[in-house]
Formats: C-alpha cells, structure tokens, sequence
C-alpha cells in the first residue's frame, strides 16, 4: 500500500508539474490553500479568490482545500515548493506548527501572504504580509455594541446590574476564535457582562445547535446574551433556543460576528440582533498584493480589510446587497 | 421466556462492562450536574439532557448498527461519514435544486418521497460500491471504503458546490426534529431500526451467517454460506444507515453542510462498536454497540452541560474512552486484580 501511494503521488506530482511548466510561461503563479469550507463566510472568500484570479489574465491560481486539516494545508504547501510558484498564500486553520514548511519555503525564495489569519512563529520574514481582517477588534465591536445597545433591547423584567452571557467559541486553538474571545472580553472587563459559559461550536450550524441545547439545559432562563464566533454557530444557535421554547433576538440577545447572508435573513425576521462584518472578499487585495510582489515593490506587513458593524435596524435595507 | 437477564449468559456478560461506564458516566451527573436527570414535559414533548444525548446520539446509533455487522463480517467501513454529506447534500439539491445557482425563490414543493428516496438510494449505491470493493475485487474493506470516505466528502462538495444549502421543507424536517408520541422523531426512528435489524439478523439465519463470514471466511464457504453475496449486502446496509444519518443532520439543522455533516463520525461509529463489544470478526452485538454510543454521547452532553474548558475536552473524552477499552479488556482486569491483590498482601 506505501509503495502504492509513493507511487501514486509521485505520479501526480510528475503530472502537475508537467502542466504548471508549460502554462507558466509569463504568468505569475500563485500557490494558494484553502482551509476548506466550513461556513458560508470561507465559502465566499474562495469563491473572491477563484474569481478574481479568473479576471486577471496574468495570474495562474493553483488552488488547494485542505479540509480543516493542518496536514493537509503543510502537504499543500510543501508541493507549490516543489512545483516552484512564484508567490504562497494561504488560510493557516491554526496558529502554531508552521515554522518548518515556511523556512523551506524560504528557502527556495518562494514569498508567502498570509490571508486572514495570522501564524504564530518567532521569526517573521518567514512571510511577507498579513492581509485580512483584525479579529481582536471585531471581538471588540461585538462587546461595545453589546454594552451600548443591551439596556435598550433587554427583555422586560432583566435587569441590567449582571448580563448573563454564554459564547459559543470557534475551533479550539484558531487565530479567529482567541482574538475574538480576547477582544470581547478586553471589551466587557469590569461591566456587569459576565460570562457564565464558553464552549467550542467548531464554527458549524450544527455544533452551534447542540451546544446551546446543552447551555440552556444547564443555565435556561438565566441566559440574557449569546455571543457567537461566527454567525452559523449562531444561526444554530437560534433554532435551539426556539426549540426550547424562548424567542431568540428577544428573550436571548445574540450578537455574532461575520455578516453572511443569513444573518441578515435572520435579523430581519428579528431573531438576531448585530452582526460584525468581517470581509471575505479578499480576492482583489489579494492578488493587487501578488503583483506588487511580482513588481518588486515592498508591501506593509499588515492589510487591513475594511469593515462595518451591522445591528438588526439596518438589516431589511443591506440584505439585497450582501453578496454571501 | 426469563424476564430477568441471566447473569451467567455470555450474551449479557459481555454487555456488564460497558453498561457499567454508562451507568458511570450517569451516576457521576446524578451527583454533579444539578437538573441532569430533569424531564419535563414541554409543548407535549419530552424534554431534558437524558433525552438530548439520544437524540444527539440518534446518527452516530444508525451508523454503529450498520458498523456492527460490517465488523461482524471482518470488515470496517470508513466512508459512512462521507456518505451522509453525500446524503443530506442530494436531499436539499431535491428540495432547492437551483440555489446553488444563486435562485433562492422555492421551485414547486418536492414530495417527501424524492427528498427521502434519491438520497437513500444513492447511499446504497455507495454501499454497493465499498460492497462490490471488499467482495468481489477483495480489496482489503479499510482501504476499499477509505476511497470513498475521501472522495465521498468532494462529491458531497461538488453537488452544494461548496455552498451551505438552507432550506425550509416542513415534512421533510419532521425527521431531524419532529416529535412521535413527545420523542423526538431520530429516536422513533433509531429504535424501528434497531428492532429490524435485531429481528432480520437474530431471528433468521443471517446473523450467525454474518458471524461465520467473519470467524472464518474460507471455512463459511465451504459450508455454502454465500460470502460473497452476504458481504455486498452488509456493505449496502451501512450505507443505507449512513444515507438515513445524513438525512437527520441535515433535516435538524435545516440546511446540507457538505463540509461538515457526519464529519469524523466514522470514528465515533468505530468508538461505539468496540467499546461496546463487538470485535473485529465473528460475535456481534447490536445492543453493545447502541450503548458504546450512549457512553460517548453522555460524555459529550456532560462535557458541554458542565464547562469543561473546550481546550481539554478531546483530551478527557479521549481519557474516558481509554478507560472504558481498559475495563473491557479481561487480560486488563486480570493483570489489575494481581496487582491490586500483590499490593494487599505486602500491606
């Protein structure tokens, strides 16, 4: 079976490279790995990315998924090495255990953009850039909107001296889901926010679901806020709470970070009440990044995308424009 | 007929060690989880953490009862998890086949009988494949149902075209979340399911075919068990489970999440069927197996009723289900006993 597979991949890599050689004639080749497709949020950063690069004639995008696995995202990058592109991008699904494959790549001289989300190494000419967008404030932004807007929109009868909230974490261990948790909770420091429960919803609808079951059979009524990593965990999230019997949006204040289209679909059926942007279409900078690399020029090692808080009253009005 | 269990039955012995971490893991929440082991009754149905983890429970029971007779025939299959993304992703392409598309007005409603009938029959296609694999061509099953557990996760892809696939279809999500008789519906449908498979495979000969396969494959053959035959049907049995799995996932959430669904499930399977006895080749047990799935259920339900901090918690299930292997092992228990004995004679 190992011989098999050696077999096989070597196969595929005298295949690959056999195709890249002859297309690569002036085109600036870009290696890029996708973290996979967990949300509908990564499913419209791919879908910027893969369209943008179709737009630019001088760009050959090689594209790669790796299925929420670091191994396969290290496989991934280790064959754009070996096929020689010009420049690496990719998602790294967590923020540790990248140093090896970044020296080699660095070694064969090979740039790498880091796209939103950030890596965890000491020494950091291991990549160019970071592009994407500042989880810390997002996390931010959900609390300040939470402690801005929650005396108005609580439920009669809670008080405002504790606010009970439970959050639903990302992956355990990803740069969206520290930096998230971190800034929401530099945000709520010293406020009657409190923060009763934290479990991890892997980023999915369906983890979301199940978790808030198990948090309102263990807090129920005494649950005022969720805050949601992202908004299918709160979209999950939502379905549980009208299966236990309380009105998401109302009873549950839920504020959750993304602002995919369903969210908006959602707040304006009023069971969701503010969304954090957080932009997938990287695609454009992304690849205005590439070229400026292919020219020569120097690029800053932060681009921040640029975002927006979207709270349920602005909701009915932007739904017709979200693009994802 | 006894009523009560014959302790001296292997049957039932076999059963003793992991019914006793279940009840562990339960009299542990009966003592430390404050409201576990409330039921209530709400919008007339049943309600609570105990019926949570069998609801919860409800996919990864259907995939083990279809893991259970393919270990029992000596093989494994790992594309069960696969199988469901495939499964849940056709069922919402039935009720919304234009959204991936970007349509995201309704066509005419689909009958229930195409949004639950195509996605069946596809996942006892994919069934009949690993089948045909592991019989006829003999490819060994882990790496003949491996094929299929990765490219079945890209073909699920490729049908949502990456998309999450949101739909409404009230009939249709009866299955993930409609209520019989004040259970949820997964667990109506898990235990008709159970009881079939229990009769179709305890009351004819096909069990103890099955367990002949898998004892001895050659010498069943030479008996005129037809192997082959048997083997292919297993394999589509797991998928049919799986295909019903998939079904569940994607009805309870109310959207195909090809990326997800079933996701790492076929490990859990696995996990339920040893830890519940069964090994690998000859003697099965369905009840077993449903109970290795309760014990993994009710840690995850614990786990996330309690707040144990997400860091650690694959860490503590890991622990737990080490523990559980270990109790089960009788040259474990025996090495264990010696040395718990050894130790009360020095003292």
């Amino acid at each position: 079976m190992k011989r098999f597979t050696s077999l096989f991949a070597s196969a595929l890599l005298v295949c690959s490279m056999a195709v890249t050689s002859a297309q690569a004639a002036d085109k600036i080749v870009v290696g890029f790995s996708q973290i996979g497709a967990e949300s509908a949020w990564r499913v419209a950063n791919t879908d910027s990315i893969t369209s943008e690069a179709k737009n630019r004639p001088n760009i050959d995008l090689k594209f790669s998924d790796a299925q929420q696995k670091q191994e396969n995202q290290i496989k991934a990058l280790r064959s754009f090495i070996s096929q020689g592109v010009d420049v690496i991008a990719f998602s790294p699904v967590v923020e540790t255990g990248w140093e090896p494959v970044l020296k080699e790549a660095k070694r064969a001289h090979i740039p790498v953009i880091l796209t939103d989300r950030a890596v965890d190494v000491q020494d950091d000419t291991l990549w160019v850039t970071f592009m994407g967008s500042d989880f810390v404030e997002e996390g931010r932004r959900a609390g300040n909107w939470l402690l801005e807007n929650y005396g108005r929109l609580k439920a009669e009868g809670k008080s405002s001296d504790v606010i009970n909230v439970v959050e639903l974490q990302g992956t355990v261990g990803s740069a969206p889901a520290i930096d998230r948790k971190t800034g929401f909770e530099e945000v709520v420091k010293g406020s009657p926010v409190k923060i009763i429960k934290s479990q991890s919803g892997d980023f999915t609808r369906a983890k979301g679901k199940e978790v808030m079951e198990a948090f309102l059979k263990s807090e129920g009524k005494n649950i005022d806020v969720l805050y949601a990593h992202n908004d299918d965990m709160a979209l999950g999230a939502i379905q549980a709470i009208e299966e236990y019997g309380l009105k998401p949006g109302k009873d549950i204040i839920i504020v959750s970070i993304d602002a995919v289209r369903g969210a908006f679909e959602a707040m304006v059926e009023g069971k969701l009440n503010c969304t954090v942007e957080c932009s997938p279409l990287l695609g454009p900078q992304l690849f205005d990044a590439v070229e400026a690399l292919a020219a020569g020029k120097e690029l800053p090692k932060r681009i921040v995308t640029n975002e927006d808080v979207f709270p349920a009253e602005t909701a009915a009005e932007i739904l017709p424009t979200r693009k994802y | 007929m006894k009523i009560l269990p014959d302790i001296q039955n292997p049957n039932f012995q076999r059963l003793l060690w992991p019914l006793a971490a279940l009840a562990g893991i339960l009299l542990f929440n009966l003592f430390f989880t404050p409201g576990f082991f409330e039921i209530e009754i709400k919008d007339g149905h049943f309600f609570g953490s105990l019926i949570d983890i069998i609801n919860r429970a409800a996919p990864v029971m259907l995939l083990a009862i279809g893991m259970t007779l393919v270990f029992a025939t000596g093989g494994i299959d790992l594309s069960v998890g696969a199988v469901m993304a495939i499964s849940g992703a056709v069922a919402a392409t039935v009720i919304r086949p234009d959204y991936v598309k970007g349509v995201l007005e309704y066509g005419e409603i689909q009958p229930l009988y195409l949004v639950i009938g195509i996605p069946l029959a596809l996942s006892v296609l994919c069934g009949l494949w690993n089948g045909i694999l592991v019989a006829f061509v003999g490819i060994q099953p882990i790496i003949a149902t491996l094929i299929l557990m990765v490219a079945g996760r890209g073909i699920a892809q490729l049908i949502t075209q990456g998309q999450i696939v949101v739909f409404i279809h009230e009939p249709f999500q009866y299955i993930g979340s409609g209520f019989f008789l004040g259970f949820p519906f997964p667990i109506v449908m898990v235990v008709l399911i159970f009881i079939l498979t229990y009769l179709l495979t305890r009351k004819t000969g096909l069990g103890l075919f099955i367990e002949a396969i898998g004892a001895n494959a050659v010498a069943s053959r030479f008996m005129g068990v037809r192997e082959k035959q048997i083997k292919l049907a297993v394999y589509m049995f797991s998928g049919l489970c799986a295909g019903i799995a998939g079904l569940v996932v994607c009805a309870d959430i109310k959207a195909a999440d090809a990326n997800n669904a079933g996701l790492f499930l076929e490990l859990d399977a696995i996990a339920a069927v040893i830890i519940g006895g069964t090994l690998w080749g000859g003697r099965f047990t369905l009840l077993g197996s449903i109970i290795g799935t309760l014990i993994i259920q009710s840690l995850t339900t614990t786990i996330l009723t309690r707040g144990i901090a997400p860091e650690v918690t694959l860490v503590f299930k890991a622990v737990v289900i080490i523990a559980v292997a270990l109790i089960q092992s009788e040259k474990f228990r025996n090495v264990f006993s010696v040395m718990v004995a050894s130790r009360r004679t020095k003292a």
